[in-house]
């Protein structure tokens, strides 16, 4: 089976975001890079189908500039086998889309994993273009992901439950928790990443009919109001009457 | 500007999400055409007018009471065409994200999902998007012709304006690549208030010390009308759901009130949390990181002061 594992580099949860440059790019400065976690899930479980299935291969993609690598060597080092790197600036979903289109449309893959969101761009939507773009189905977001021969058995999260599933191959998974454990990259993985084939592709051109014009940090929050813990009543009437949600 | 708004629906009602895509829909132009799919309630979408919608184009087809993601893609192209619409809205959700993004590949319009604001038209046609979990917010230029937009609640306040719609069964061809993800069962809370589409959140931490104790938690909500959420802890450990999981490996909620009790308040956490209007933060311990996000703190023992509340809630009420 050929496995594609799309992973994002993105700032670790509990940095403090930042931009520069009159509020027109990300201020990298100070904050640590990662594997998206739910594009974690996504590798950890294709790991965990490759170790169950013999002959199978496991490639990471991301769309992304020379500062990705570090990030792209951690998904080697947890296990895939070799590594693919777009280069250039992950501007939008579209773009990204199709940069993963353009690759796998070669590649024949049975299976295309990825995270349910990017948690820069939490856009939600990267999976259901490239599906869309391929013309094979996309389903997300996956708790669960079972191959049986050709076809596949999924969960899939909804608004207060889930649905059960079953698709044939090749199909996009947008993958979240508890899919599979993270998986923490030993000394072994870490040396042999250093040699396993890392690609680097030109990006295609594409208009995607999408310009970030700025950003934008919310307002800071006022101070927190303390009610004595023998006072609730005073609660419910400032939630009534001051904060009006009640 | 025509413009098309895809209501979800459960249960035969329209989803309190769709009803604010139909009311963003009416502020952003006024020529509004909802359109719903599968078993809806006739009333449900006369009543869709008070927010806006002229018309509503009803596809009952029984094909199309399950959701199904492709099937309704192709239904809501379908449909834009029909009505030569060039803006479609919708709520961002398990169901409207995946078809957002299809029907823009398909008609080649602009994506946004994660929309928080109603767009800014002084200098082209921009959306104020939600990004690194809450943390902060980018305005997008839409350039394309056609746009798809996914809100996110709370994107716009809804005004209530007067008259029906009025109602079009709107048929549909179904061809079978429609049903290649082959729904094999739904498992769904009935009854309950859904977490993402609730005004008022209560949710609790691992200080509920376990799943026996969310009585107390239950009975708060109940008395306020909210859903009931936890942390991840809580929904590792099976004391809950996955699905109440908040935060950013979980749901992204944004209540006009959130009870946080016995909730630490790590990032994480906040993250999914803070585009909440109001949250009130009930910790033992003063130091806990939350009360910093907080508008309204209480430091005790959430066992003593849960009931206290519900009681002082259920005397206004
Ligand atoms: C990549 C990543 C993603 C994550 N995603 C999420 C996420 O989506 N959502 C999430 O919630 N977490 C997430 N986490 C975990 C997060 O870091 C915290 O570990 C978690 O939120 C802590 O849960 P808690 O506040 O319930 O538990 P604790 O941190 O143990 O806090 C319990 C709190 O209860 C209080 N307490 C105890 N007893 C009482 C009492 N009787 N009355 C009142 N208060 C009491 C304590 O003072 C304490 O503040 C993530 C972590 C990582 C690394
Ligand atoms: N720059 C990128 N390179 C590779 N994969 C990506 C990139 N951006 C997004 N993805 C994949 O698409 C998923 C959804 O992203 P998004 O639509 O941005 O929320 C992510 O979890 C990744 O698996």
């Amino acid at each position: 089976m050929k496995i594609l594992v799309c992973i994002t580099h993105v700032p670790d949860t509990t940095s403090k975001i930042n931009f520069k440059d009159n509020n027109t790019k990300f201020d990298p400065t100070g904050v640590q890079f990662i594997i998206g976690p739910y594009d974690d899930y996504a590798l950890a479980r294709a790991i965990e189908i490759k170790e169950a299935t013999p002959g199978t291969t496991v490639t990471v993609l991301n769309v992304g500039l020379a500062d990705t690598e570090p990030t792209i060597r951690k998904a080697l080092a947890i296990g895939a086998d070799d590594a693919i790197r777009v280069n250039a600036d992950p501007a939008d979903s579209f773009f990204v889309a199709t940069q993963i289109a353009e690759h796998a449309k070669t590649a024949n893959y049975d299976l295309i994993l990825m995270g349910r969101e990017s948690i820069d761009y939490n856009s939600g939507v990267v999976h259901s273009i490239v599906g869309e773009m391929l013309g094979i189905p996309s389903v997300s977001p996956v708790m669960k992901l079972d191959i049986e021969g050709t076809k596949a058995k999924l969960a899939r999260e909804i608004e207060g439950g889930k649905e059960s599933l079953e698709v044939n191959l090749p199909f996009v998974a947008g993958c979240q928790e508890p899919i599979a454990e993270w998986k923490i990259p030993n000394m072994r993985g870490i040396m042999s990443a250093r040699t396993k084939p890392l690609k680097v592709v030109e990006a295609k051109a594409v208009d995607s009919g999408y310009k970030i014009q700025k950003f934008e940090l919310p307002p800071p929050k006022g101070a927190v109001k303390m009610i004595p813990a023998d006072n609730v009543a005073q609660l419910v009437t400032l939630l009534k009457t001051e904060a009006k949600v009640l | 500007m025509a413009i098309l708004v895809f209501v979800e629906s459960a249960e035969g009602k329209i989803k309190a999400t769709s009803i604010e895509a139909v009311a963003y829909a009416y502020q952003l132009g006024d020529a509004v055409t909802a359109i719903a799919l599968g078993d809806v309630e006739k009333s449900e979408l006369e009543g869709l007018g008070k927010y806006g919608a002229k018309k509503v184009l009803h596809a009952a087809d029984a094909k199309l009471n399950q959701p199904v993601i492709q099937a309704y893609t192709n239904v809501l192209i379908k449909a834009m065409e029909d009505e030569a619409a060039d803006i479609l809205v919708l709520a961002n959700s398990s169901l409207g994200t995946p078809v957002a993004a299809k029907v823009a590949v398909k008609t080649g319009a602009s994506l946004a999902s994660n929309v928080v604001s109603l767009p800014d038209k002084s200098a082209g046609f921009a959306v104020k998007k939600s990004i690194y979990t809450g943390k902060a917010f980018a305005w997008v230029e839409l350039t394309n012709p056609k746009k798809v937009i996914a809100i996110r609640k709370n994107a716009v306040d809804i005004k209530e304006v007067s008259g029906n719609a009025a109602v079009t069964p709107y048929t549909v061809q179904l061809s079978d690549s429609d049903f290649a993800v082959k729904t094999l069962s739904t498992e769904k809370a009935t009854g309950e208030i859904l977490l993402p589409e609730a005004n008022i959140v209560v949710s609790g931490g691992r200080g509920m010390k376990g799943p026996e104790h969310w009585s107390i938690l239950e009975d708060l909500a109940k008395a306020l009308n909210a859903a009931t959420g936890c942390s991840k802890p809580v929904s590792d450990m099976g004391w809950r759901p996955h699905h109440e999981h908040v935060g950013q490996t979980g749901v992204k909620v944004a209540p006009q009130l959130y009870i946080a009790v016995g909730i630490s308040g790590a990032i994480q956490h906040l993250a999914g949390v803070n585009s909440s209007k109001c949250i009130v933060v009930i910790n033992k311990d003063p130091e806990a990181p939350f009360f910093k996000a907080a508008d309204y703190g209480i430091v005790g023992d959430a066992f003593e002061i849960i009931p206290k509340l519900t009681e002082a809630i259920k005397a206004v009420k």
